[in-house]
């Protein structure tokens, strides 16, 4: 049933908790134009290598990018898809509300 | 359709909703302030809502259930913060159990809904809502209403197509 499959997969909740922060979007914004290296990504913020390569982690864990191995260096890319997944519970609230919009006109139209 | 925008905004998971009816503000209000007519609107076409108890008043809670096709139900309930009859009122929309009790484990969704008068006569809704957390997003989903909906929306897309 979709109720127990969806429970059971906290993905939507990884997600956003990897989107609550202003560096992990820059970075999933970034790397969803293009991939770029963990220390590339490290030179455009202003801070240490580490938080950076752990901001990466949390993405990764979330499933919004992932790392490849490119020489001795690990290129990160964003996944389109899993950054589409987040957008699908505002996404059904406001299915939900075009139905409470219309079942209203419908009523109102009842009205002598 | 008398929608006439949707705002989402991923970041601060809220949504803003804005339709125009013809109807003046206070008939638009009694949508919202009888339960009989508040019923016929809240639940999607697969789910409807049945309302239970309905105090419209800040302090005040409003109890519901809805019913799946397959006759299960999902319960929950507002907590009003704010009421400003005709124009305006706030609740936090929440879960609640089998016996109609607020399950205080399960985050809710804030609501404020406004009604103004527009220019020449009729009404605009603006409906702001915030999503408590991300779990609050997740149970949304997990209600299994998301179904419905989409069912829903194939059919006034029907109904659209059918006009055109």
């Amino acid at each position: 049933m979709v109720v127990d499959e969806l429970l059971s997969t906290p993905a939507t909740d990884k997600v956003f908790r990897a989107l609550a922060d202003a560096t992990r979007r820059d970075i999933v914004r970034t790397v969803l134009v293009q991939a770029h290296s963990v220390s590339a990504l490290a030179r455009q913020y202003p801070m240490s290598f580490a938080a950076v390569q752990k901001h990466v982690a949390v993405l990764e864990e979330a499933g919004l990018v992932s790392k490849q191995r490119r020489g001795r260096e690990s290129l990160v890319r964003g996944d389109v898809d899993r950054v589409r997944d987040a957008r699908r519970a505002l996404d059904a609230l406001e299915l939900l509300w075009r139905d409470r919009v219309a079942q209203m006109d419908q009523i109102l139209a009842e009205d002598p | 359709m008398p929608i006439t925008r949707v705002d989402k905004d991923l970041d601060a998971h809220t949504m803003t909703v804005v339709a125009e009816y013809d109807a003046p503000v206070e008939r638009v209000w009694q949508l919202y302030a009888d339960p009989r007519q508040l019923e016929r609107i809240w639940g999607p076409p697969t789910w409807p809502a049945t309302v239970v108890d309905h105090d419209l008043r800040p302090g005040g809670r409003v109890t519901y259930f809805m019913t799946g096709p397959e006759g299960e139900k999902a319960a929950g309930y507002w907590d009003v913060v704010e009421v400003e009859a005709p124009r305006r009122f706030v609740v936090n929309d929440g879960f609640a159990d089998d016996t109609g009790q607020p399950n205080p484990d399960l985050p809710t969704t804030r609501m404020e809904l406004e009604l103004a008068e527009r220019a020449g006569g009729g009404t605009t809704m603006t409906v702001f809502s915030t999503f408590a957390s991300t779990d609050a997003m997740k149970q949304m989903i997990a209600m299994g209403m998301e179904e419905g909906m989409r069912e829903a929306m194939g059919q006034i897309d029907g109904i659209l197509t059918e006009a055109a």
